[in-house]
């Protein structure tokens, strides 16, 4: 869906996404990572279990939520990645004190 | 020109809609006047607890009268309110609380009442299995549970309106006086005027029984509330302690929601309050002791609704000492949403055939001033 | 680096670091005034300058010249003694001025001597069939990955809607060697004879000869449909293709990514859950703050500055933000305020800057159907709800958006009604016959942003509240 501009200079970032490494570059939001690695990352709601992708990638539409190192329901367009960082994809209703 | 009707009832919350639907059952035409809309205030924006736990022992009458009408709600309103029973626990968090509710029970069984059942660490665990273990019981009241305030006061509003009440919103009721036998009341540019008026008007409802003479040691409170997001269903009853405040509740939907009782800063002339977040930080804490599992749960909202609370913490229900035809219901202190409905059945008993069989002795005006009807 | 606030108390707090904010801040601090500016991103900039101090867009002018304006606001405030706190979630306000801020998980309260709103605008929400499917996001959403990431669509991708931002990312995607298969412009052509009065302004205005240059050097690279009267996302768990018709014709065509876009409104949420009142603009069809020429709203002490005062513009922004920030220092301390330029300066500067955007809001007022959709079509994205569902609601007594949450869980899940909002409220103003002025809004109250239990719980503790523990 997306591909990188060749004149990005940026250091790579190595995060995990459900457990598969995956590049992300110095100064990417998880959003953007995500969105940038080809993986379907899809989420699914808690409402009805429908697949989401970011939409807005501002902090407003809530639609990429995502847990991040254990914490979830974060927005992952506000939130830049970091070496090591480990990414859940939220399937439905998320467990609690997870 | 005035129009002349059988009652009128100034406040649209659950009190006031309950009222006058009641009042349309018994064969009247009320009209119900609200200054902003039904449910606007407390009555749609409380925690939905529907309890008979922990009341006051001179309005349980009262609860348990209003109890057997939430279980067949929807044949009163056609529509469910999403009431549903599964209880309230109210939780002892030591021995010394738990001792508190074991005398309590006592003194309510002495009394004839039965709703409480005292349940100790393995009941409590089964009836609420996230609760910290250190907790050693609490109390039981297996019949109680929790609706939706907003859709239960419209429902109530629109009920009443279907069996023939006029209903005003977004206009005040102005200018209240008596003369000829009648109450007249303005509502913009429309008078009203009959032998009935009952005064259901909330937060606002202490001034207009001042101004009719009947002072009463009222204040305006805010009691704030918050709510989580969907979580996995983890809990049925409604949770209450005994020491700490603290409600606690999850809807069908996952959200859940927590109160107890701090109060925000009401403006209630603006219709506005300002919410008090080192208090609501209380309430966190309590939560997170008592439920480890919430501890991550994120909160999307929090607010508080403006409404009366008496000095002595009981409602003020029933005829004015002072003037005929006159009714007050109000002052139901943060604990006014499960009486609705009965206090409205009661207040149409009491308006129509000048009596009821359930006991409401206790919660009359003449408290505060002896009657010199 | 994310640090929390080094104070309780500021004269000046400044939410937002995009034009306004980055500006206001700047001129308090000059003045000389404890300032502190709280901003959720990880730099500075807003979404119009994101990710100016760390773009990997390397080649200036792919960017445009507009962009590196924000470069030299960024500057004049790090020449100064602002204490600036980015990825500080601010999620409440009060009339008190205390704000409670969330800062790398952990949340504190500051008190303000004065408070600068600066929380710009959001996309107007675009309510079609499929508009929930993944690989439909908007045109803003595709520029910040540009502008952040050096991001851009390589896949089927369809723009869709209207407006200069819709033109700018277009020229920026193929600038950067991005993919766009075609263009479906939804602006009605009525709008055109509308905005004619207004034509001169423009026309005399720096928007005119700029977006005439877009609008060239893309329409040489890609298909543009214009007259675009339905629109619709198709597919089946993610986005496969997007139909639409144009001159009465229904077309089909594959797709991986749909970028839209039909404008942008003023963020409310912080400033009407601060208790700002707020009124339907008409012209601009949003929700806008009462304020008066300097910015001031309605709570004392508290001034909006920047689109989320009205859409105006980037150039118009940091105007206001000088406005409303020198209106502050004067009331502060009248004595630095005489040092700052003179009102009257920043004024003729607002006039000149806001030129031309008449025309824009009139062109570009987006089309009914776009804006109140109808049957299946998913009103609010959170909690799921139809535009049939609303519809049904009404029909059993729901007068407004706060009375529809009786029935339905619209505006109540994490985004606060900032997706759904307008259209709902514009959804029961149809079918109420009444103006969106009469119908209202959510009141939004705090958090504007949702903390964690854990994290509210660990705030710290006033003083009595040890003693207010017992139950009443």
């Amino acid at each position: 869906m997306f591909k990188r501009s060749e004149q990005d200079k940026r250091p790579p970032v190595q995060i995990f996404v459900d457990g598969v490494a995956v590049a992300a570059r110095q100064g990417d939001t998880v959003s953007a990572a995500l969105l940038a690695s080809g993986r379907d990352v899809r989420r699914s709601t808690a409402v009805s279990g429908a697949p989401r992708l970011p939409y807005c990638m501002m902090g407003v539409c809530f639609d990429c939520l995502v847990t991040i190192d254990g914490v979830g329901n974060r927005q992952g367009c506000l939130v830049p990645v970091a070496e090591g960082m480990q990414i859940e994809i939220q399937k439905g209703k998320r467990e609690i004190g997870k | 020109m005035t129009k002349t009707v059988d009652a009128i009832v100034v406040g649209g919350g659950i009190h006031g809609c309950s009222t006058a639907l009641h009042l349309c059952l018994a064969g009247l035409k009320p009209v119900l006047i609200e200054k902003d809309y039904a449910g606007r205030h407390a009555s749609g924006v409380n925690a939905g607890g529907v309890r008979q736990l922990a009341r006051n022992i001179p309005e349980i009458p009262l609860s348990i009268r209003s109890m057997v009408i939430w279980e067949k709600i929807t044949e009163l309103v056609d529509d469910d309110c999403s009431f549903e029973s599964h209880g309230q626990v109210l939780v002892a968090e030591n021995e010394d609380e738990l001792a508190v509710c074991r005398a309590r029970v006592a003194e309510l069984n002495a009394l004839g009442f039965t709703h409480e059942e005292l349940i100790d660490a393995a009941e409590l665990r089964r009836l609420v299995p996230a609760v910290a273990d250190t907790c050693p019981g609490g109390v039981v009241s297996r019949r109680d549970g929790a609706a939706n305030p907003a859709q239960t006061t419209t429902a109530f509003r629109r009920k009443a309106e279907q069996l023939g009440a006029t209903v005003r919103e977004g206009v005040a009721a102005t200018n209240i006086r008596q003369s000829d036998g009648l109450w007249h009341v303005d509502v913009a540019s429309e008078s009203f005027a009959a032998p009935v008026l009952v005064n259901a008007a909330g937060a606002w409802a202490g001034k207009i029984a001042a101004a009719l003479g009947e002072p009463v040691p009222v204040e305006t409170v805010a009691p704030m509330l918050m709510i989580t997001s969907r979580v996995p269903h983890f809990i049925d009853p409604v949770v209450i302690l005994r020491g700490r405040k603290l409600s606690f509740k999850q809807f069908k939907n996952g959200t859940v929601l927590i109160g107890g009782g701090h109060l925000a800063t009401p403006y209630q002339d603006r219709n506005e309050t300002v919410l008090d977040w080192k208090r609501l930080a209380v309430s966190a804490r309590t939560v997170f002791e008592l439920f480890p599992v919430m501890r991550s749960a994120t909160i999307v909202r929090a607010w508080a609704g403006i409404e009366a609370k008496m000095k002595d913490d009981l409602p003020v229900f029933g005829a004015s000492s002072r003037h005929k035809g006159l009714y007050h219901q109000f002052g139901f202190s943060l604990h006014g949403f499960q009486l609705g409905p009965g206090a409205g059945a009661v207040m149409a008993e009491l308006i129509v055939n000048g009596g009821t069989r359930t006991r409401v002795s206790d919660l009359g005006i003449d408290r505060f001033h002896p009657s010199t009807l | 680096m994310t640090t929390t606030p080094s104070r309780e108390n500021y004269d000046f707090v400044v939410i937002g670091a995009g034009p306004a904010g980055l500006a206001a801040a700047a001129t308090s601090a000059e003045a000389g005034l404890s300032t502190l500016l709280l901003d959720e991103n990880i730099g500075p900039g807003g979404q119009v300058f994101r990710a100016i101090a760390s773009t990997p867009v390397t080649a200036r002018e792919q960017l445009g010249t507009d962009y590196w304006v924000g470069a030299d606001l960024v500057q004049a405030l790090r020449a100064g003694n602002t204490e600036v706190v980015q990825r500080a979630t601010v999620w409440s306000l009060d009339r008190n001025l205390e704000i409670g801020v969330s800062i790398g998980g952990g949340s504190s309260f500051v008190k303000a001597r004065r408070v600068i709103l600066a929380t710009g605008a959001l996309e107007r929400p675009f309510p079609i069939p499929g508009w929930t499917l993944p690989g439909v996001m908007t045109a803003g959403a595709a520029q910040t990955m540009l502008k952040s990431s050096a991001l851009v669509p390589d896949g089927r991708t369809v723009i869709a809607g209207q407006g200069p931002l819709l033109w700018l990312l277009a020229a920026q995607i193929l600038r950067l060697g991005g993919r766009i298969d075609r263009i479906l412009d939804t602006t009605e052509r009525g709008n055109y004879f509308a905005a004619l009065p207004h034509a001169f302004a423009f026309l005399t205005s720096p928007y005119f000869a700029k977006g005439l240059a877009l609008m060239r050097e893309v329409r040489a690279k890609v298909q543009v449909v214009s007259g675009v009267a339905e629109l619709a996302a198709v597919g089946d768990g993610q986005l496969a293709s997007v139909s639409y018709v144009a001159g009465g014709k229904r077309e089909t065509i594959p797709a991986d990514l749909l970028l839209l876009h039909q404008g942008v409104v003023p963020n409310v949420n912080l400033a009407m859950a601060a208790g700002v009142e707020h009124r339907w603009n008409e012209l601009q069809l949003c929700w806008s703050p009462v304020l008066d020429a300097s910015g001031n709203s309605s709570i004392e002490g508290i001034a909006i500055a920047g689109d989320g005062a009205g859409i105006g513009g980037a150039t118009a922004a940091v105007v206001r933000g000088r406005i409303a920030a020198r209106a502050a220092v004067e009331a502060l301390a009248p004595v630095a305020a005489a040092k700052l330029p003179p009102l009257a300066t920043l004024r003729a500067e607002l006039a000149k800057a806001e030129r031309g955007r008449a025309f824009l809001d009139t062109l570009f007022r987006p089309s009914p159907q776009f804006r109140i959709p109808s049957g299946d079509t998913i009103v609010c994205r959170c909690e799921e709800v139809t535009a049939k569902d609303i519809l049904d609601a009404v029909a059993i007594g729901a007068t407004g958006p706060n009375q529809l949450k009786a029935y339905r869980r619209t505006g109540m899940g994490p985004c606060q009604g900032r997706l759904c909002g307008l259209t709902v409220t514009e959804l029961m103003a149809q079918a109420r016959a009444k103006s969106p002025q009469e119908i209202g809004y959510y009141r939004l109250r705090a958090p504007v942003k949702p903390i964690t239990l854990a994290e509210l719980a660990a705030v710290p503790k006033s003083e009595d509240d040890v003693k207010a523990v017992v139950r009443g």
